[in-house]
């Protein structure tokens, strides 16, 4: 059995946005513009997991996206995925969630032999946290999601906890499953020296909708029309006192007149 | 293709905050629209929740009462709504983003093969679409998104809506039954671990932050102190969680909780664009901070430039005073 773990590259948590004529474009300060969806690195260890400690005969990184996106993937590699598969096509370029979830469920199909796939809670730039349970419903798999822990493994079921609202959730299902990770699940581990020289060296795989047999997903939700956060700046007030305390009797009474308490 | 429906989420009877939220969300949307609102209300136990969504504005609401929806498994509640929203084709379905509505609002979009919305922080009918302001880019931007097939599936992030209000109405809800019988369903639940009556921090109406200047684990005490005069939650910063001084539970930002409470006090937060991420919708937030020039005044309603060890216990001092 193989497991997927399914990441996206993303603007970093650093990036600074700005849209010009309904264009989004990002620059980071430390020079990284790019990283993997931080979201996906606790995706990412645990795939590495399953085949250190689960017996997954590999750990296989999955990504839809632009040609540069490889370097998202490289990262799953230098980290200790033995694989690493691009999915690349023009016409799959402003896919929606679903489409998205079309377009990877078709690529697990094609890798084969799999029964976990593994996914982070969100992406940080779509932010919707849609995807895997559409992946799960395409491939007619079970979804997990917010999952914090797997207590175990075995006998084609799976016990997991699931950080909800409300509280913690710990439930059993039959494989095979899509799993989504939140942050309590593990410590990622930094790629090692040798992986970054193995990772650097990697040739990916890029397939494309026609490779997988997914035609062009026409998408049912607009995004187009992205714009700035109107600024705040301008808007403070210092509050002004000879002591703490006068300042924060200055403050209390500004907060009651504005009836925020 | 006609109504609009609201999933109204519902634990012992009673419905939940984000639900309240949707529910008066959903009756401005059907009122542009010149609509009727369907309430869905699943789950086991559900008369008086089912009575409660009359009282908050439905017109109509479908019932369905079953142990395999107690719990709110996606497995049994999203091939139930998909099932409803085949069989009688509404225009509009509007749901909470909680962790369980942004699961079923996937499941079903996936269902019916139509496009879903995320996370809305406003709504508006124009020309029959709702279209709807989200953040993207985890809040450092905005877009106008609308679903251009149908139904239109829309989640509404919370603390964004103001809550439907009582109307006093009444009515009879029409009881439909589950979609899949236990069997069929291939997840059980076999523990569950409330919160214990915690304010969680993405429904709390007042957060007390604190950030590196707190200075370490003990360094958090007075800013639990302010938050249980004001019933607040506490919130932290990243760097304060990764450096150990508190549990990972109470961090705001990109990588943490996304939250908009009425009050955000940020105590010795520089406010990273990361920090701001999560926090920035907050209605008014009050900076405190040692160093004039933090990007965290630039986001305030309200500043203190000082030692938050004196600003913020004489705070809590004037706070005991004007509230008792
Ligand atoms: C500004 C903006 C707004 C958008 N708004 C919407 C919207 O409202 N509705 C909508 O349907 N689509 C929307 N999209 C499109 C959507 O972002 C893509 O379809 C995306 O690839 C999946 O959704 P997500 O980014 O929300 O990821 P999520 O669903 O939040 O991601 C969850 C997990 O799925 C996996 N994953 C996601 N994308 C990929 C990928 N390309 N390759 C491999 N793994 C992946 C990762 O493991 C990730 O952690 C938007 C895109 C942008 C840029």
């Amino acid at each position: 059995m193989k497991v997927v773990v399914c990441v996206k590259q993303t603007p970093s948590t650093t990036a600074t946005l700005s849209v010009k004529g309904g264009v989004v474009s990002w620059e980071d300060p430390g020079g990284k513009p790019n990283v993997v969806n931080p979201w996906d690195e606790y995706a990412i260890e645990e795939a590495i997991r399953f085949k250190e400690n689960r017996g997954a005969a590999e750990a296989v990184a999955l990504c839809l996206g632009d040609p540069s996106s490889d370097e998202a993937l490289k990262t799953c590699l230098a980290m200790g995925c033995g694989e690493a598969i691009l999915v690349s096509d023009p016409a799959l370029l402003g896919s929606d969630t679903l489409g998205t979830a079309r377009t990877l469920a078709a690529a697990i199909n094609k890798i084969g032999d799999v029964q976990v796939a593994l996914f982070g809670k969100q992406a940080i730039d779509g932010d919707t946290g849609h995807t895997p349970v559409q992946v799960a419903r395409v491939l007619g798999w079970t979804p997990l999601t917010y999952v914090a822990a797997i207590q175990s493994v075995d006998g084609g079921s799976i016990t997991v906890d699931r950080m909800t609202d409300d509280g913690k959730e710990t439930v059993t299902a039959k494989l095979p499953v899509v799993i989504s990770f939140v942050k309590e699940i593990n410590e990622p581990r930094y790629p090692s020296f040798m992986g970054i020289r193995k990772a650097s060296k990697a040739v990916i795989p890029t397939w494309t909708a026609g490779d997988i047999g997914v035609s062009a997903p026409a998408a049912k939700a607009d995004w187009s029309n992205v714009y700035p956060i109107p600024p705040r700046e301008g808007e403070i007030e210092m509050i002004a006192g000879d002591t703490p305390e006068e300042q924060a009797r200055n403050l209390v009474n500004k907060l009651f007149e504005e009836k925020v308490i | 293709m006609s109504g609009v429906w609201v999933y109204v989420e519902n634990r012992e009877g009673a419905i939940s905050a984000i639900s309240r939220e949707a529910l008066g969300a959903a009756r401005q949307v059907a009122d542009s629209l010149g609509q009727p609102l369907t309430a869905l209300v699943f789950g086991q136990g559900v008369g008086p929740a089912c009575a409660a969504a009359f009282d908050l504005g439905a017109d109509a609401v479908i019932g369905a009462d079953d142990a395999t929806l107690a719990g709110g498994r996606v497995e049994a509640h999203g091939p139930l709504l998909a099932k409803l929203a085949q069989e009688r084709q509404p225009a509009v379905i509007l749901i909470g983003a909680s962790t369980r509505g942004r699961d079923l609002a996937a499941w079903t979009g996936a269902d019916l093969d139509t496009g879903v919305v995320a996370e809305a922080i406003e709504v508006k009918v124009d020309g029959g679409v709702v279209k709807a302001t989200r953040p993207v880019y985890a809040g450092k931007l905005l877009c106008e998104a609308f679903v251009t097939g149908t139904p239109q599936i829309v989640t509404l992030r919370s603390r964004a809506f103001a809550q439907a209000a009582a109307t006093g109405k009444t009515g009879a809800p029409e009881m439909v039954g589950a979609a899949v019988a236990e069997d069929a369903i291939p997840t059980k639940i076999i523990g569950f671990e409330g919160k214990g009556g915690k304010v969680s921090l993405t429904d709390a109406g007042k957060i007390v932050s604190g950030g590196r200047g707190v200075g370490g684990p003990e360094g958090f005490e007075p800013l639990r102190e302010l938050a249980d005069v004001l019933g607040a939650a506490l919130g932290a910063s990243r760097a304060t969680v990764d450096a150990g001084w508190i549990p990972y539970e109470h961090q705001v930002g990109q990588t943490g909780k996304t939250v908009a409470p009425d009050l955000y006090i940020a105590a010795g937060i520089s406010g990273a664009i990361q920090h701001q991420a999560g926090m920035r919708s907050s209605k008014v937030i009050v900076a405190i901070n040692k160093d004039p020039d933090a990007p965290i005044f630039k986001l305030a309603r309200y500043g203190i430039v000082g030692d938050l060890f004196k600003v913020i216990p004489a705070l809590t001092a004037e706070f005991k005073k004007r509230l008792n």
